[in-house]
């Protein structure tokens, strides 16, 4: 069992397709809200929209590290490699999404910055350890998923006594933006996305578990399914999102289950808890400020805190006017309805976070999605 | 850090031995990494675990596995019929 082709079955996926068909027949429309990015890449990936019933409408979710961030944190990061004599490492992606000015981390590290990617969190720690002169500073960003691993280098470097390490969190936490999304308004016009339903995300809750989003689908009256990633996963998923709206349940069901837990990782767990307090308020681009919704070292571990350490002190920025990044993170617009979309806008030179990563909607719909609308309108045509 | 290892697009790697304590050498389609296990750490040889930039968050439950497969087999057999009235 390689936990791959098992389920990527297509005479199953066909079968769990019909079952859909016949599922969706109870209503005139299901709208279901995939979260997280990975599971956007998937479906665009491997086609599951065209496996469905024309009125069950998959909205991709925030669920994107680095589009939920907004360009004032990217400022920040800049403002500090350029100015201060330090390292500054991160995750690729976040290299590469637009900052204010028409700037990026990228285009910093072209002007002269000490910025480097890396994979993993330990891999900056280990630049620390090896130039103990240097000061590093590794650039948080990420759901539950990566949080965990940031809290662990942090502990890592208290044991080591490390003098020149420290982290910029910008950490943010799932159901708080599940809860922000659900609770929008419903009129149309408002933008709301209007989401019968919530696939949700698979490895952020390998980390904390199913048990976070009952109070979330209890408050707003959705059912939630957490998804794996593979087509049969997501099918699946659908299939019993539809169950559950055809019979007006609204429980959090988990379709992982060989990865997800009700508990999760309690390892993870504590070592974020360890680490980690909730701050008052975050923005999100797209969603704007969400109470509660990420997290900052607590005042123990301050010395590893780059933003008391550096005086870090965020600006809101403002988001570029032509770029829909916001409308399709809050599930109200597709990223075809944005006009930059595949012009001005393209993987290679993004104006907008969510063209930037793969698990970025727009991304995913440039990579694969267009071309089967292409096809839809030149059949129609 | 290539398009299938990317933060969140993990794919099942497969434990192929523990190197030091914390660490170990995973085989993610052919492709061997270095991966932290502090976050996993019953994970042992011949596991499945996901990884999610460089670090395993959860290892597979292979009964888990057998009985969503198992769903799925089932769920062949059906008659599509029965799914009218669920």
């Amino acid at each position: 069992m390689r936990h791959l082709d098992e389920y990527r079955d297509g005479a199953l996926a066909r079968v769990l397709a019909h079952k859909i068909a016949g599922a969706a027949q109870a209503r005139p429309q299901y709208r279901l809200m995939e979260f997280c990015g990975g599971h956007t890449h998937a479906i665009s990936r491997y086609g599951i929209v065209d496996l469905l019933p024309a009125n069950v409408n998959m909205i991709h979710g925030p669920g994107c590290p680095v589009c939920v961030l907004p360009t004032g944190r990217i400022d920040n990061a800049i403002e500090l490699a350029a100015q201060q004599p330090l390292t500054l490492c991160t995750y690729a992606d976040t290299l590469r999404v637009p900052a204010s000015g028409r700037s990026s981390l990228m285009q910093a590290k072209a002007r002269g910055a000490d910025i480097r990617m890396v994979y993993s969190v330990a891999d900056a720690l280990r630049l620390a350890q090896e130039h103990p002169a240097r000061e590093t500073v590794f650039f948080a960003i990420g759901f539950e998923t990566t949080a965990p691993s940031t809290a662990q280098a942090i502990r890592a470097a208290e044991r080591l006594q490390l003098k020149n390490f420290s982290v910029f969190c910008n950490h943010v936490l799932t159901p708080p933006a599940m809860a922000e999304i659900l609770g929008a308004p419903r009129a149309p016009g408002a933008g709301a996305a209007g989401i019968d339903g919530v696939v949700g995300p698979g490895h952020v809750s390998c980390i904390i578990g199913s048990r976070p989003y009952e109070p979330v689908a209890e408050q707003y009256r959705r059912p939630v399914v957490i998804a794996g990633f593979e087509p049969l996963d997501l099918m699946q998923t659908v299939l019993m999102l539809l169950r559950q709206i055809n019979q007006n349940r609204y429980q959090v069901e988990n379709e992982y289950t060989r990865a997800v837990t009700h508990a999760g990782n309690v390892r993870a767990q504590e070592l974020m808890a360890q680490v980690f307090e909730l701050r008052d308020s975050f923005e999100w681009r797209g969603l704007g400020e969400i109470a509660h919704s990420a997290y900052r070292l607590r005042p123990g571990y301050g010395r590893f805190d780059a933003e008391r350490r550096y005086g870090i002190a965020y600006r809101r920025a403002a988001e570029n006017k032509a770029c829909e990044c916001g409308a399709i993170l809050r599930g109200s617009k597709q990223p075809g309805d944005c006009r930059v979309f595949g012009t001005g806008c393209t993987p290679e030179h993004p104006l907008g976070a969510c063209m930037v990563s793969s698990e970025g909607a727009c991304a995913a719909h440039y990579s694969y999605g267009r071309f089967r609308e292409t096809a839809t309108a030149a059949a129609a045509a | 850090m290539g398009g299938g290892l990317s933060m969140c697009l993990a794919i099942p790697a497969l434990v192929v031995r523990r190197i030091e304590a914390e660490e170990a050498l995973i085989d993610a389609g052919g492709i061997e990494k270095r991966v932290s296990l502090v976050l996993v750490p019953e994970a042992a040889a011949g596991d499945y675990v996901v990884v999610h930039a460089g670090y395993a968050i959860s290892r597979l439950d292979p009964d888990e596995a057998l009985r969503t497969l198992a769903l799925f087999a089932e769920m062949q057999r059906d008659t599509p019929e029965a799914e009218a009235a669920a």
